[in-house]
């Protein structure tokens, strides 16, 4: 499917979506609390059959956080990126697509671990990276390491 | 060029002598004998055959692993029985960077070298955080924070002639040793 | 509770770790494996042991700067992953790279290709209990660090793909060392496959062990030559062309074994594809600039850029988010390992132990790349 038409369909599929055309993707922004239906559907309706996540992140924008999944489909070879927005930053608090890819699974944990998102229905949600007594999440943009040496 | 400072250490090694066994040969009409101090001959035997310990952790391991290869070859100055295990290991060349869960096991590994053992820091991230210095949270600056280093090799990876050349100053540190009369 | 937490439920059951020091898994993977017997029953990752805050430094880095770092993550791929990085840059300025600067980066990258996959042969036959491919790859793999030594000025983090072209032009020998490596890289193949591939005790070994079939690779996210060898499509060079490889004859390496042995043969087959490529370009490198001329200052536009390429491991993607200044406002690397290693669980489920050495090798991890 183009841009246009995957626009399109999932106007229909989800009316309250915005979108971003200005990159090379479209970019699909949700509700947080939207997210895994809307995936569920996306990975198992045939038009869009979007099986293969290839990216899956966060970005701090300091007064929310946003979570960013990069989705192509090996049949159609169409992609998309879906952003969910979290507002609360204090305890964000997401959905797992784990059950729908397993890829997520050690890219969830990394968030986690990251930027401290937690993701529900996760099989085994844990710090990767990092140790478990490690205090704050180095990539959000108010973390503070004494130890750290600026440039 | 330090292809040839690595031939130039060899020739200076034989010049004093280093390669050769130590002491004085003695001649007798029907064959002769040697004298030699304990400390040297054991010294000299100990520093020709270090066991390291392969310990990588990143890019210097790759050129740890061209020194082991046909064109550098450690063997030559008897390094080549590299060991997986610390407890057949008496040096050990930490390549790579470390970061913060990693010193532990790093210091587990020292402690489990059986006595008397040498460290040789690899790399500038071994020696100082290297290229993760600056804007970093993780990482170690510097091994020598952990365990005692007695040789360093800068470089981002140091070349395997670096290595060589490390290798063999060690070697000229432990003939230096007095081993009896070290304390602990 | 202690047998509780480990999921031990029955006698002859145990865990052991696997790491972080352990000569099979390259570098300081840490895995944990609960056994039953010698069969294994489940596997953890547990990573960190080189995790070394890259990302958090891309932050502070300008656009010419944060290459350098990803010359370190996956180190065996140097040339790629910088390759990927001055792409995204080029591709948010829409700068155009000139064809000698492409030439030279595609050729650089298949050199990086079979010097990875040469290193990757030689630590599988040490893995496996063979000693004698390392002494063999390394010969080759040493006359293709001097070219990069020549030419770059550095044997393995060489960052010599900057935004816009190349940092310098080529040696003067450049074009000759190529081809008298590649003769030699031809002329020496049939050593390697008398030692290993001929082998029918290393055939035994990888045939039929750890099997990944093509949904399982897919859902995993599996890339590169794990993914090839289950029978999928994704070869980031012919589905998204980059630098130029839209206009080379090459071939994607399919296999559907999706077993060891598959994913050994795809690795070997790469390698004389990647021969091919290097020399259908190097009597054709135009003549022109290498670099095309960028502000000192690079400033990228608002917005997101994604940018992926084809690693000898896999697709690596780069994220940048940028809000206009001049470093990245988040910069994200995807993996090409993390998903390999994430469909390790999976592949090693009710395999041997001793079958776990083979299954790590012939997915090839770099650890670095993993941690970043």
């Amino acid at each position: 499917m183009t841009k246009e038409e995957l626009k399109n369909n999932i106007t229909e599929l989800l009316p309250s979506t915005t979108f971003d055309e200005t990159g090379e993707f479209l970019n699909v922004i949700i509700a947080s609390d939207e997210l895994l239906p809307f995936m569920k559907t996306l990975r198992s309706k045939s038009e869009f059959d979007f099986d293969y996540l290839f990216c899956l992140t966060c970005i701090d924008l300091n007064n929310h956080l946003m979570m960013v999944y990069h989705l192509i489909s090996k049949t159609h070879n169409h992609c998309i990126v879906i952003k969910a927005k979290i507002t609360d930053t204090i305890k964000p608090e997401i959905e797992s697509v784990n059950s729908i890819w397993k890829t997520a699974e050690l890219n969830e944990d990394e968030v986690y671990d990251l930027f401290g998102v937690k993701f529900l229905n996760h099989p085994n949600l844990r710090r990767l990276f990092l140790e478990e007594d490690w205090e704050g999440y180095p990539l959000r943009k108010n973390y503070v390491d004494e130890n750290m040496i600026k440039l | 060029m330090e292809e040839r400072s690595v031939k130039m250490d060899i020739k200076k090694r034989e010049e004093k002598g280093g390669l050769s066994f130590p002491g004085q040969l003695q001649e007798t009409p029907d064959g002769g004998f040697l004298v030699t101090k304990l400390d040297e001959a054991i010294n000299w035997a100990r520093s020709n055959s270090l066991w390291p310990l392969i310990f990588g952790t990143s890019c210097c391991a790759i050129e740890m692993m061209s020194a082991a290869g046909a064109k550098y070859d450690w063997s030559r100055f008897g390094f080549e029985v590299a060991r997986a295990s610390p407890r057949q290991a008496d040096l050990l060349i930490v390549s790579g960077t470390i970061v913060m869960k990693m010193a532990p096991v790093l210091k587990r590994l020292y402690d489990q070298m059986p006595d008397p053992k040498y460290v040789i820091a690899m790399g500038a991230c071994t020696i100082s955080g290297g290229p993760f210095f600056y804007n970093s949270y993780s990482v170690v600056k510097g091994v020598d924070h952990i365990i005692p280093v007695d040789v360093y090799i800068p470089g981002c990876p140091p070349r395997p002639e670096a290595l060589l050349h490390a290798m063999i100053t060690m070697q000229e540190k432990i003939k230096h040793e007095a081993y009896f009369r070290k304390t602990k | 509770m202690l047998l509780e937490q480990n999921h031990i439920t029955k006698e002859g059951e145990f865990v052991i770790n696997m790491g972080p020091q352990h000569p099979a898994t390259h570098g300081v993977l840490h895995l944990k494996v609960w056994l039953d017997g010698e069969t294994i029953k489940k596997v953890e990752p547990h990573l960190g042991y080189i995790h070394r805050s890259i990302e958090k430094m891309c932050e502070r880095l300008s656009y010419r700067q944060f290459i350098f770092t990803t010359s370190r993550m996956d180190y065996l791929s140097a040339h790629i992953n910088n390759q990927a990085c001055a792409l995204v840059v080029e591709k948010a300025l829409q700068l155009e790279v000139p064809p000698r600067a492409k030439a030279i980066r595609i050729i650089m990258a298949e050199l990086t290709r079979l010097a990875s996959h040469q290193l990757w042969w030689a630590c599988m036959g040490l893995d496996l209990g063979a000693v004698t491919p390392f002494f063999y790859a390394f010969r080759e793999r040493e006359a293709i660090n001097e070219i990069w030594e020549e030419t770059c000025g550095a044997r393995l983090t060489q960052n010599y793909i900057v935004p816009g072209g190349v940092m310098m032009d080529t040696h003067p020998n450049f074009r000759k060392r190529v081809k008298d490596v590649m003769k030699q890289i031809k002329d020496k193949a049939h050593e390697y496959e008398e030692l290993l591939t001929g082998n029918v005790i290393f055939q035994e070994r990888l045939k039929g062990v750890g099997y990944l079939s093509r949904e399982d690779a897919i859902s995993y996210g599996c890339t590169g030559p794990t993914a090839r060898a289950s029978g999928i499509n994704s070869d980031i060079r012919k589905l998204f062309p980059y630098d130029g490889y839209e206009q080379i004859k090459f071939d994607e390496v399919l296999n559907s074994g999706g077993d060891c042995w598959a994913r050994y043969l795809v690795r070997i087959e790469e390698m004389k594809q990647s021969v091919s490529i290097i020399e259908q370009l190097i009597d054709i490198i135009p003549e022109g600039d290498f670099q095309v001329k960028t502000k000192n200052v690079i400033k990228l536009p608002k917005g997101d850029f994604y940018q992926r390429v084809e690693t000898a491991r896999g697709e690596l993607g780069v994220y940048i988010v940028s809000d206009g200044a001049a470093s990245p406002y988040r910069c994200k690397f995807r993996s090409p390992n993390l998903s390999n290693l994430s469909a390790i669980p999976k592949i090693a489920e009710g395999a041997k132990i001793g079958d776990l050495v083979a299954i790590m090798a012939t997915v090839d991890l770099v650890i670095p790349d993993i941690d970043r």
